[in-house]
């Protein structure tokens, strides 16, 4: 049984519908993606698996759990963490205190510190900056404390909303090197991302969407060689199948 | 004229503006609501001193603790029953609310209790004067100064220190992120609740106690000044509201001694259009950043 399934899922904003009906499946340790250009419902579907969005219709499964129209609290004590787009990291509270929110769940004081060691290893530019204001980190170092954050509440199943976007190249690199490792580790991720190209190289499957629906899924080689990737952000024929007009 | 006394008088006003602000400025912090029943909180805070002193005849500490506890209670209830049900919709309808709790519990001790003012008495000590260095003060006045300094220093450790303090600034700066961490919304905005309740209370007794009375509209008074006070300071940080609680009370001491005899009564007006010289010329208050103004939904 998948880790997480969603069916037929509809949401909307107001009377905007940005869903039409999206179904997808994360199995256990495996590495998603969802591909898709700007308003292709991304976002829309990570806002609706967290709780954040109540959806229309649909129903969202998690460990065998019913999670459609739960808390986003309570989604968070089920496993799921989600890393925003624009990493959210809390700018006014201290490196320190954005990791220590991010353990609210699951708090154990010798866990705890361990944890900040394992994140240390990770991000040694985390243990230098501890005592300051999030707030003051650069781009790419808020977007390592935000999936260090999501981290802290050993999530079984890590949700990425477009990591590099805003990012440098360099830095783009950093986090997909990282997120590479992560799934090493073990960890079960559902990659949002603009960048196709870079996250096909890294995932195992695929969901492309567009306009509120599932245009094509499958395997990252799959989706390498039967849809012109290009095409789709630039409008080719491959585009217009996934809804998009330029 | 900008003496010892003129400086406890000062800090004592201050205390007690500063006391009233940052009960405010908590439940704005996190609900982005200006909560309009504040001041009820108040007023029943002062009919607990009364009623736990002449019907319960409590001795005066427990009296106290009674006013406390009863502004802490109502302004808890008033979250669970008037103001969670609406906290999704929009900003209009919280504030709406909170007019009507204000009205419900003004009528509610119309009703209940009298629209007669009754006499409410603190102990001696509070009226008491002594001196210091020359300078004549009411014992009260020094009492409030304490009471300001423990209980400012108690709530700078619960938010810098504790977990839940953390959370309520962070649910302050970005309220469904927080959610995302796991913090149940009710928590933090039920704790915002009850801290502003506390502060009312403390607040009640030392407001009360100038007046030795209490009646159904004793609360518009200290929320108008909380409100000032915010906008002065700035609404955004608990430290805007204290810095705005303090000058408050030094513009209104400093009116005090320099206004001529026949204009001392016109004191609040003159308030007024320093508050508006604020709107007009600096909106955000001395204390500028910190809350952002992402809404609760």
């Amino acid at each position: 049984m998948p880790m997480l399934t969603v069916e037929n899922l509809m949401a909307s904003y107001g009377v905007v519908r940005a869903l039409h009906g999206i179904s997808l499946e994360v199995n256990e340790g495996e590495l998603v993606a969802l591909l898709g250009v700007n308003g292709a419902g991304k976002s829309t579907t990570l806002k609706s698996i967290t709780g954040v969005l109540r959806p229309v219709k649909g129903t969202i499964t998690f460990l065998g759990k019913e999670i459609t129209n739960r808390t986003p609290e309570f989604i968070v004590k089920q496993g799921i963490s989600l890393v925003p787009e624009g990493r959210d990291i809390f700018g006014q509270l201290t490196v320190e205190e954005n990791l220590r929110l991010g353990a609210f769940v699951s708090y154990e004081r010798d866990r705890y510190k361990a944890d900040l060691k394992e994140i240390f290893e990770l991000f040694p530019i985390l243990e230098e900056r501890f005592t300051q204001a999030g707030g003051l980190l650069s781009g790419g170092e808020q977007q390592m404390l935000a999936i260090a954050r999501a981290m802290m509440a050993h999530p079984k199943l890590l949700m990425l909303d477009e990591p590099s976007l805003g990012l440098s190249p360099t830095m783009t690199d950093q986090i997909f090197v990282l997120i590479k490792r992560l799934r090493e580790m073990g960890s079960t991720i559902l990659l949002v991302e603009q960048n196709a190209e870079r996250a096909l190289e890294i995932v195992e499957r695929a969901y492309l969407l567009g306009n509120g629906e599932v245009e094509f899924a499958g395997t990252a080689e799959d989706l390498k060689h039967k849809v012109d990737i290009a095409s789709v952000y630039f409008g080719g024929d491959d585009a217009q199948k996934a809804g998009v007009t330029l | 004229m900008i003496d010892l006394e003129f400086l406890i008088n000062t800090l004592s006003l201050g205390s007690l503006y500063a006391l009233l602000a940052l009960g405010l400025v908590l439940v704005y912090g996190i609900l982005k609501l200006v909560n309009f029943a504040y001041g009820e909180y108040i007023m029943i805070g002062g009919y607990g001193l009364y009623f736990s002193a002449t019907v319960l005849h409590l001795p005066w500490w427990a009296t106290m603790l009674f006013a406390v506890l009863a502004a802490v209670v109502t302004s808890y209830l008033t979250e669970l029953a008037a103001f969670r049900p609406v906290r999704n919709k929009s900003a209009n309808a919280l504030i709406v609310t909170s007019f009507a709790v204000s009205i419900f519990l003004q009528n509610a001790v119309l009703i209940l209790v009298s629209p007669r003012a009754r006499a409410v008495q603190l102990p001696a000590v509070f009226s008491r004067t002594v001196s210091i260095a020359g300078a004549t003060t009411p014992v009260r006045n020094l009492i409030i100064i304490g009471t300001t300094v423990v209980v400012l220093v108690a709530l700078s450790v619960l938010m810098k220190r504790t977990v839940l303090g953390m959370a309520m600034r962070a649910a302050a700066e970005k309220f469904t992120t927080t959610r995302l961490m796991g913090v149940p919304a009710n928590l933090v905005i039920s704790a915002a609740f009850i801290i502003s309740g506390l502060l009312a209370g403390i607040a009640s007794i030392f407001w009360i106690g100038r007046s030795a009375s209490v009646d159904p509209v004793t609360g518009s008074a200290p929320l108008l000044i909380a409100f000032i006070a915010t906008v002065m300071g700035g609404m955004h940080s608990p430290t805007g509201a204290v810095v705005g609680g303090f000058v408050y009370g030094l513009l209104f001491n400093i009116l005090s001694i320099t206004l001529p005899a026949g204009m001392i009564s016109y004191r609040d007006a003159f308030m007024f259009v320093i508050v508006v010289l604020f709107l007009l010329f600096r909106p955000e208050g001395i204390i500028k950043g910190g809350y952002t103004e992402e809404r609760v939904g």
